[in-house]
This record gives structure tokens, sequence and C-alpha cells, in this order.
């Protein structure tokens, strides 16, 4: 497995018509090569969590993923606001999300949390007022799991 | 049990087109995205009020079995043919949440002769 596949997809800060739309791409890519459902599972939810956070936080940003030898890496980096305390917003519950992104079902605080903890490696990069990069790595492995 | 069978027990209006017969594993109910991200277990039916198109990628994501509607809430057409495309069956009821989780939940101790939902 290591043709390396790539793609990258733009996202606006409020414009939920983009969401999903990367890890999609992605989700069908990895079925296509014959990836374990698990490994799919879990680079989809970072995936669709990473994008999510940027139309609910940010201004714009993008979505890109590579897959590549044994690994899928995925990185989403936008144009701020940043993050001011990486620590809190990585405790499960810390949220700030604005009220219209709750009326549809977001600001539990779960989502950095969630990609935490299906990702096998996650590195998180703010400047606040310049914004936000999170590499997440899934390891592809013939078990699926972490 | 599957999504068929509980069709014909409780009053469920089914919205898109989809495949009603895969066995329903469990059922979770929740409001919040992030948290069926994290706790919805493959096969599970999705009890909630959110309408949002969002829901039949978190439900696509989590291979869910399904979602129903609760509160009679107008479903936004997008989300239905989002669900469509991605196999996921989306239902409506006009009872609330609390009410739908109480029936499947007793539906699937009767269906598992006392296992857990
Ligand atoms: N890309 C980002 N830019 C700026 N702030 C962010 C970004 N991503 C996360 N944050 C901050 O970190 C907090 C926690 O993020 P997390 O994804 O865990 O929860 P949430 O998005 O608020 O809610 P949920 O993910 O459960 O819908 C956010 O409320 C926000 O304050
Ligand atoms: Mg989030």
């Amino acid at each position: 497995m290591g043709a390396g596949k790539s793609d990258y997809f733009p996202l606006k800060g409020g414009d939920f018509s983009d969401a999903g739309v990367g890890s999609k791409c992605l989700r069908s890519e990895l079925a296509e090569m014959g990836v374990p459902g698990e490994t799919i599972r879990r680079a989809a939810i970072c995936a669709f969590e990473a994008e999510i956070n940027v139309i609910i936080h940010a201004v714009a940003g993008s979505l890109n993923y590579r897959i590549e030898g044994d690994e899928i890496k995925i990185t989403v980096t936008d144009m701020g606001p940043g993050i001011e305390d990486i620590g809190l917003a990585m405790k499960e519950g810390y949220t700030t999300a604005p009220d219209w992104a709750r009326e549809f079902g977001w600001g539990s605080g779960m989502g950095l949390p969630n990609i935490k903890k299906n990702a096998d490696a996650l590195q998180i990069d703010s400047v606040p007022g310049e914004g936000t990069t999170l590499e997440i790595i899934i390891n592809l492995r013939a078990d699926g799991q972490k | 049990m599957t999504i068929y069978e509980l069709i014909g027990k409780l009053e469920l209006s089914l919205k898109n087109k989809g495949c009603t017969d895969t066995p329903i594993t469990g059922c979770y109910a929740s409001d919040m995205l992030s948290d069926v991200l994290a706790n919805g277990k493959e096969g599970n039916l999705w009890i909630t009020r959110q309408t949002h198109p969002n829901i039949a990628a978190v439900a696509a994501i989590k291979g869910l079995s399904g979602i129903i509607v609760t509160g009679n809430k107008d479903i936004d057409p997008e989300t239905l043919e989002k669900a469509e495309s991605e196999g996921i069956v989306i239902l409506s009821t006009g009872l609330q949440t609390c009410e739908t989780a109480g029936i499947v939940y007793n539906l699937f101790l009767t269906d598992k002769g006392g296992g857990k939902a």
C-alpha cells in the first residue's frame, strides 16, 4: 500500500456546505484500497471533527490528506483566531462554540478529545491571532487497531 | 431486530430509501454530534432531534443502521439525500426522544429475551 494519494479541500468559517467533503473522499479512498473498516472510521472521525472545528471556530482553512507508505497524514490548517491555551482546549467539555453551532449539535467540547483518542499521533500548533494547524497520523495496520 | 420490524412496532415514517433489513445492534440517543462520534456503536439506531445534513455524515462515519428524528421535526431534503447516498435510513416520529428511546429499548429487551439493548 503506498502509491501515495493526496487531496486538498478548502473550508470556510460558518459554512457547513463543505463539511464532511474531505473526510468523505478520504473514506472512499481508503475503502477502495481495502483498508480495514476500523482504520477508516478512526481516520474519518479525526478528519470530520477537524473540518467542523475550522467551520465553527475559524475564519477559513483547509484539509489536506496524504496516504503514503504505512500511514495516513491529515493536515488541517486555518487562518485564525488560534487557540490561546491548547491544554484547556483538549479538556473534554471545554467549548467556546457559538450558539449557531450549538443549534446544529456541535459544542460539547469533545471534538479534540475524539481526535486525540482516534489518532496514532496528534500535533497541534497554534498562534493566537494567526491560526491553528493540526497534524494527525493514522497508521495503516492490518488489524485496524490503534 | 431490524428497522423493518421496528417500523411495524412503533409509529415511524420512512423518509428516504435505504436498507431496512440490517440488524439493529442497539440504540443511542443524543443531540450532540461529537458525542455520537465518540459513543455510537456500529449498527446502532440513533435517536435525535437534529436534522442538519451533518447527521448523515456522522451516521455514515460510525456505520449506524439508521436515524430516528423525534418530535415530528421537518427534515432538510439535503439531509435525506445525503443519508440516502450513504445508505442511511431516516425515520420520523411524532414522539419525543425520551418516549422513543424507552419504547425502542423495551423492544430490544423483549426481542433479546432480557439481553441488553
Ligand atoms: N481550529 C480552531 N480554531 C480556534 N479554536 C479552536 C479550533 N479548534 C478548537 N478550538 C477551541 O477548542 C475548543 C474545544 O474544541 P473541541 O473540538 O474539543 O470542542 P467544540 O468544537 O467546542 O465542541 P464539539 O467538538 O464537541 O462539537 C473549542 O471550543 C475552541 O475554543
Ligand atoms: Mg469540535
